[in-house]
């Protein structure tokens, strides 16, 4: 099986799903000349050509509000944010149009695109460059949320995006696209929205996780185990709307203690939504209070050394798995 | 051991109490049930009364100091008892209490104090005359024995929602584990633990290993399996080669129904609409006599009796092609509105040929009742590994003499199937005796 990056992973989606369907295309800004901001687009203006592959002005009302409505008329565009932090500018065709337009047109209209990006923090690009998304469009009906962790769920789960009817917003992110993993070569990948990966098995502790915050749970998880004798079960939840719910409680139900993690803010996030889930599900299977692991209540510092405190680590994660464990 | 001397919660809204009066002094000496203190609730004034006996080492809270519920406000214990550990609590506490106003809200109304709690306590240890000398020293709401996992605060034992479950699977009282968790909070590996003590150390009647349905209440009888002397194993041995490999004898008692027929004339007139059948009370009343007469409630085992802890009542019910027993769990602990809807469904399943198979496992006791069908008396074969079984006829208007008049009475026969390895002719006769008693006079059972 080939071993390829993230980045390798999802231009082979996007190059896929463009040859099996010609009403794909892909919007963006330098998405074409320049191969993509991070060459996701890799070779794609080259194959399919400046109407496919498009490049898009310094303007992402704009160009997402063009992309929804090819997506109206029977397309299926590929938006690409250079990142989701530019994509506030575009919020408004992405929450009022896409999301909406099915239900207030009575079912005509289908809009059937994808918004993709990186989003979280890179390194050093500070407050306003540095932020996680999932929370703010999982609140919203009517849009699918995925963020992806590795290689493979990137390339199946943004094949099932491009053919989803209805608009996913699809959250990759920078440190993520030099993360190699396997990927089957002659095998058509399609990962389900809305299902979650048990990407490490134990039963002592459940880690809840999604996005880049799953490699920092995989290495918490080798210390526990090591130095702790506790043995975590590791969801990656891979979709945020809809959460796969049923696999996060099977786990729960077996370890009785979980942990959640995410990079972004503690405040009505996507953990604070699953500890409902869970407390409302399996509460007669709990051992101790669901802790949750976040990023700090704080926009980005700078500061490398700052940058590092606020955002979550294996460390952090470790403590919160003992501390659920009761182990001092 | 010490007892420690609590501000109880008295009333649902009480959040903390006044101190008014110690009414003894320190190093007076303490019976079991004596009035120790005077306090002041939201709604009344009421007498802290001791459950433990000793001497009043320490006055912790004093006169005139109001303290939240659950405050430590005195210690009892023996003169030469250490209480060093407790002292030292009481210090942190006093340290919180210091920086809070004494409230003087005068309060008008006196309410009989919690005298319930000691009297219950009396009533429970005449009842279970067999429960040992550690489940008479049960802590209360107003003093709490000391080394157990429970809270002062209110009584309520932390424990985490899992510890909880699998307490009440196992037939654990979460009161008499130690918590390792903050606070005191009894965990998942604290149940464990206690699990894997030496049976009748904490562990209470276990269920776990006739499984099932939820918990209701605590369970009442206790699993214990008891080596069988040398009398009985004789017993065992000769009856089964004579009549094997359960030697059954059976006993029949006829039972006046007029009552209880009565009075599920009286509950089913009730405009709620909801319907108690005879077998209802039948069950009900099978299994109250059966908490009453544990030696029917168990299983000849090796050459051991083995009680159970739980009341698992089988039902048999015909089926199309041969007969099922649901398993109507705990019923014992179920008044007869939840045995009627439990039992029809039970019933229906088992027709539909629906039950799962623990649905139909691990009845500690059988009922059958052939009744509907006519049938005055008959004997039922026995369940292995249950040790006895009951077989109801049907009841019937008879002419029966009392006092010397022939008046008519509603009559129904039962026989009951008896394992004479675990059951004896004496034993047997007392459990019909007190079924009988029961459903004769149906309003005692409420006693």
């Amino acid at each position: 099986m080939a071993v390829i990056t993230y980045r390798e992973a999802l231009n082979q989606a996007l190059r896929e799903e463009m040859v099996r369907d010609e009403s794909v295309f892909l919007i963006g800004e330098e998405v074409a000349e320049y191969d993509g901001a991070y060459k996701v687009s890799k070779n794609l203006l080259e194959e399919f050509g400046e109407w496919r592959v498009r490049d898009a002005p310094i303007a992402e009302l704009g160009f997402a509000g063009l992309g929804v409505g090819a997506a109206m008329v029977g397309l299926r565009p590929i938006v690409e944010f250079m990142t989701w932090n530019f994509a506030l500018l575009a919020i408004d065709q992405v929450i009022n149009s896409a999301a909406k337009l099915y239900q207030m047109s009575g079912g005509q209209y289908n809009v059937p695109i994808v918004f993709r990006g990186p989003g979280g923090a890179a390194l050093m690009l500070a407050a306003q460059h540095s932020q996680s998304p999932e929370p703010w469009l999982a609140y919203v009906p009517g849009l699918k949320v995925c963020s992806p962790a590795t290689p493979y769920d990137a390339k199946g789960l943004l094949k099932s995006a491009v053919r989803d009817n209805d608009p996913v917003c699809f959250i990759e992110g920078e440190l993520l696209y030099n993360v190699k993993g396997e990927v089957p070569e002659d095998e058509e990948i399609l990962v389900p929205i809305g299902s979650a990966d048990v990407k490490r098995q134990g039963d002592d502790v459940t880690i809840v996780t999604y996005g880049k915050m799953v490699h920092e749970a995989l290495r918490a998880a080798e210390t526990l185990s090591a130095e702790d004798e506790v043995e975590a079960d590791v969801v990656d939840l891979r979709s945020v709307r809809p959460i796969d719910v049923p696999t996060v409680l099977a786990s729960v139900r077996t370890t009785n203690r979980a942990v959640i993690v995410e990079e972004g803010w503690p405040v009505a996030n996507i953990g604070a939504q699953l500890v409902d889930d869970i407390q409302r599900e399996a509460f007669d299977a709990l051992d101790a209070p669901i802790a949750r692991v976040t990023g700090l209540d704080v926009p980005m510092p700078y500061a490398r050394n700052l940058e590092k405190l606020v955002l979550p680590s294996a460390e952090n994660i470790r403590a919160a798995a003992r501390e659920v464990c009761y182990i001092s | 051991m010490p007892t420690k001397v609590v501000m109880a919660q008295l009333s649902p809204t009480m959040e903390e109490g006044k101190l008014i009066e110690w009414k003894i002094s320190e190093g007076d000496a303490v019976a079991q049930g004596d009035i120790v203190a005077e306090i002041e609730t939201d709604k009344a004034n009421m007498d802290v009364e001791a459950m433990g006996a000793g001497v009043l080492r320490k006055i912790v809270v004093q006169e005139g100091a109001t303290v939240p519920v659950g405050t430590l406000i005195g210690i009892i214990a023996e003169p030469d008892e250490d209480i060093e550990s407790l002292l030292s609590e009481a210090e942190a506490a006093s340290a919180v209490v210091a920086t809070e106003e004494p409230s003087d809200a005068p309060e008008e109304t006196t309410a009989p104090a919690e005298t319930a709690v000691p009297d219950e306590a009396a009533a429970i240890d005449e009842a279970a005359a067999d429960e040992t000398a550690e489940a008479a020293e049960e802590p209360s709401a107003v003093v709490l024995p000391l080394e157990t996992g429970l809270e002062a605060e209110g009584g309520r034992v932390r424990a985490s929602p899992v510890a909880r479950k699998m307490a009440a699977q196992e037939g654990i009282e979460l009161g008499t584990i130690a918590g390792s968790g903050p606070g005191g909070r009894i965990v998942k590996a604290d149940v464990e633990a206690a699990m894997a003590a030496p049976a009748g150390a904490a562990r209470a009647p276990a269920a776990g290993a006739i499984g099932g349905a939820e918990p209701v209440g605590e369970p009442r009888l206790r699993d214990e399996r008891v080596e069988a002397s040398q009398m009985r194993k004789a017993i065992a041995r000769r009856l089964a080669e004579s009549i094997g490999p359960v030697p059954h004898f059976y006993l029949t008692i006829e039972v006046d129904m007029g009552r209880a027929l009565d009075m599920r004339s009286e509950l089913n007139a009730r405009a709620d609409g909801f319907k108690i059948g005879v077998n209802d009370i039948l069950l009900k009343t099978a299994a109250e006599a059966l908490v009453r007469h544990p030696q029917v409630n168990a299983s000849w085992d090796e050459d051991a009796i083995q009680f159970h802890g739980r009341v698992d009542l089988g039902i048999a019910v015909a089926v199309e092609g041969g007969l099922i027993t649901p398993v109507l769990r705990d019923a014992d602990r179920k008044g007869l509105r939840r045995i009627s809807l439990e039992s029809a469904d039970l019933i229906e399943r088992a027709r539909a040929r629906k039950l799962l198979p623990e649905e139909y496992q691990g009845a500690t006791f059988s009922v059958s009742n052939l009744g509907m069908f006519g049938i005055d008396e008959f004997t039922a074969v026995i369940n292995p590994p249950e040790a006895a079984i009951l077989a109801v006829g049907m009841t019937l208007e008879k002419p029966v003499i009392e006092g010397g008049e022939i008046t008519v009475r509603r009559r129904m026969r039962v026989t009951m199937s008896c394992d004479h390895r675990v059951v004896d002719g004496a034993i047997g006769s007392a459990y019909l005796a007190t079924l009988k008693e029961m459903l004769e006079n149906p309003l005692a059972m409420v006693l």
